[in-house]
């Protein structure tokens, strides 16, 4: 997901029984669905956690934009050019909102940028793939977007109360860009013989890469049971990939295009398909910065940051000449 | 860019990224009076240099699609904010009259949404 | 009443200069300076790609050979745009993209303004609402060459360097010839672009160039930059590459 393998305390869950009253009330009060707000007491660990996942999906809108800002100058129509520009510029307003709610919780926002840029703080595997052809951005707004709906949508339900608000307005705005994705894949696998076979190209490549999105299975997982008791990961990655697969499997059939793998079958006792793995020694690869577009990613947000340095700064000297100013003329 | 630009980035010109330069705007909160004559409404915040930035920049990040029709900017270390300590005697009181709250009300169905 | 031929090569005109500018400004979207500015970018790129898309199909009706806005922005080569010079001048950095946006914003703001109520009905509608947009993308590349002009030494220099370097393109903006007169004259347009930009200028410490030197060529299509071929060639590929695809 955008944000994946965020780690909480390590501790485990405690019960009610084991907490302290100011903690015990946090929880009762994460259980009745409340919400919890930024002057509100936490535990450090939830304080944490939170920071790490919202700055982590933060990220993940920022250069989330590369990948599709690749092709916004080699859009194939003036309407596609339009949408597709106002769809990357989503993602920019997406991580504002998602920022702002990080600040929230005591970090600055140079501070979380400052933590990307070094490889400190991750960002979402996906985005360390290239965008080779036109078809590509349908298979991003279809899938990847798809995707992230699937976590993005339980998410407005948190129990952080500025981070829901951003989900929610998030939610919204988002609602036309998977199906903007799936526009884009339908006149493509619709199209020339030449177009169909980008249509194809681009889900051999994004399939996998997008069920890599969810994270591995965290059945097992300490953090994941700790942020679920907490209401900030709202459900395991196997349940949204299952629900992912479920959703996506059909649609693909009606663009008549094929899912790149054999073991993709209907499997009527469990009410959803069966389906291949994929290769987690390539996702863990990525992670490590790996990925065949990492290198770039990274690069790219490093150079706009270090060149936009100088207008940061120059609008905060004026600023602060014209505060003085008026100031002296008082 | 998207344009072609292949050149490597060496980073020549950059600061170290962990020194802390004075670099970071100032937030603001940011409150839009929508078209239907509610009064305004915290939307979300921003960064800017100063008022007359964040105002553009509210127009820019927040009414993309136009919805609003006035914005309020406020720093946001401006803001005295109650705290929940206080929240027993502030708001307790409103707690039996829950008639104030929307939901209250069953709306029947055929109604539509209110 | 201005000849269809006229009429067309001016709408091209017009045309031509919002959909350069406009994917000028898109080549931004994810590397701006701050995550404020290129959303705000991308909302004058967004509003030129849609008056692009009003000033070309209106001259591909007027053309009457069934080109529509797609058609001549995907399909003309360089010899046939005829958008100023300005606007195909690359972004280079931060202070010259929004010097360039405001020289080119203090020409629109005016030459908007006078096709106001112009007697063509649908070129004064399509001014009226661009001119709404334009008004604010003015607003705020005003606001930003003075604080850059104002800021720091470092960012006062850069933004001469930018106007010096981008002066030299802005004669051409009221060049006036027969196809500019049959609709609408930017040579008395001067005046107000003058006291516009000098205003802002002197607030922004900056030195108005003396030279009054213009490069032109570009409105009437004669010499281009070397710059707007390589753009035609990134924007165009795909309709060139797959000619008979439907995107």
């Amino acid at each position: 997901m955008y944000a994946q393998m965020v780690k909480s305390t390590g501790e485990g869950v405690r019960s009610l029984d084991e907490m302290d009253p100011q903690e015990r009330a946090f929880q009762e009060r994460i259980d009745a669905g409340g919400k919890i707000e930024p002057k509100d007491w936490m535990p450090d660990g939830y304080r944490k956690t939170l920071i790490r996942q919202i700055g982590q999906h933060a990220h993940s809108e920022i250069v989330g934009q590369l990948p599709e800002g690749n092709w916004i100058t080699r859009a194939p129509t003036l309407e596609r050019k339009a949408i597709l520009l106002a769809k990357v510029q989503d993602e920019a307003g997406h991580g504002l909102y998602l920022y702002c709610a990080a600040e929230t919780l005591g970090v600055t926002r140079d501070q979380m940028t400052r933590d990307l840029l070094s490889g400190k703080m991750k960002y979402s595997s996906i985005f360390n793939y290239p965008t080779i052809t036109w078809a590509d951005m349908g298979a991003v707004g279809w899938l990847v977007d798809g995707a992230a709906i699937m976590n993005q949508v339980p998410l407005q339900r948190t129990s952080y109360g500025p981070y829901a608000r951003a989900m929610v307005r998030i939610c919204k705005e988002e609602s036309f860009h998977q199906r903007q994705g799936f526009d884009i894949m339908m006149k493509m696998a619709k199209g020339t013989a030449e177009q169909k076979r980008m249509a194809q190209d681009a889900l051999n490549r994004f399939w996998y890469p997008s069920l890599m999105m969810f994270g591995p299975s965290d059945a097992e997982s300490i953090h994941s049971a700790q942020s679920m008791a907490w209401k900030i990961k709202m459900n395991s990655n196997d349940e949204l990939r299952q629900k992912f697969v479920d959703l996506t499997a059909p649609q693909a059939d009606y663009l008549g295009l094929t899912i790149p793998d054999e073991n993709l079958k209907w499997n009527e006792e469990k009410g959803g398909y069966d389906f291949s793995e994929p290769d987690w020694d390539e996702f863990f690869e990525v992670l490590k910065g790996n990925g065949p577009c990492s290198v770039e990613r990274l690069e790219d947000r490093n150079r706009a940051w270090d060149e936009g340095r100088w207008v940061r700064e120059a609008m905060l000297a004026h600023a602060d000449k014209k505060r003085a100013a008026k100031l002296a003329a008082e | 860019m998207s344009s072609p630009e292949s050149s490597a980035y060496k980073a020549t010109e950059a600061a170290p990224h962990d020194v802390v330069r004075r670099t970071e705007w100032p937030l603001y909160e940011i409150f839009i009076r929508g078209q239907h004559g509610l009064s305004h409404r915290h939307v979300g915040s921003l960064h800017a240099p100063d008022a007359e930035r964040a105002m553009q920049n509210a127009r820019d990040v927040y009414t993309r699609r136009k919805e609003g029709v006035s914005i309020w900017v406020v720093e946001a270390s401006k803001i005295t904010a109650s705290s929940p300590d206080d929240k027993g005697h502030m708001y307790d009181p409103a707690d039996d009259k829950v008639y104030r709250h929307p939901t209250f009300f069953d709306i029947p169905e055929e109604v539509g949404t209110m | 009443m201005a000849s269809d031929a006229h009429l067309f090569e001016w709408l091209c005109r017009m045309g031509d200069n919002a959909l350069v500018l406009g994917h000028r400004v898109s080549e931004w979207c994810g590397h701006a300076p701050v995550l404020e500015e290129d959303i705000a970018l991308a909302n004058t790129a967004l509003d030129l790609i849609g008056q692009t898309q009003l000033w070309l199909g209106l001259a591909g009706e007027i053309e009457g050979k069934g080109r529509n806005a797609d058609a001549l922005a995907y399909r003309r080569d360089v010899m046939d745009f005829r958008n100023l010079l300005l606007v195909e001048q690359p972004n280079r950095d931060f202070g010259h993209t929004m010097m360039r946006q405001f020289l080119f914003d203090a020409w629109h703001i005016e030459m908007l303004s006078a096709l106001k109520g112009h007697e063509h009905a649908e070129i004064s509608a399509i001014a009226e609402k661009s001119l709404k947009e334009v008004t604010y993308h003015f607003e705020r590349s005003a606001d930003t060459v003075i604080a850059l002009g104002d800021g720091t030494e470092e960012s006062h220099k850069r933004m001469q360097d930018a106007l010096d370097r981008l002066w030299p393109y802005v004669g051409e903006m009221f060049l006036s010839d027969d196809i500019d007169r049959a609709v609408c004259d930017p040579a008395p347009l001067r005046e107000a672009f003058d006291a516009r930009i000098n205003a802002v200028l002197s607030e922004a410490t900056l030195t108005r160039p003396d030279s009054d030197f213009a490069h032109k060529g570009g409105k009437t299509g004669v010499r281009h930059t070397e710059h707007l071929g390589h753009m035609l060639a990134v924007m165009q590929f795909l309709p060139r590459a797959y000619p008979d695809a439907q995107w």
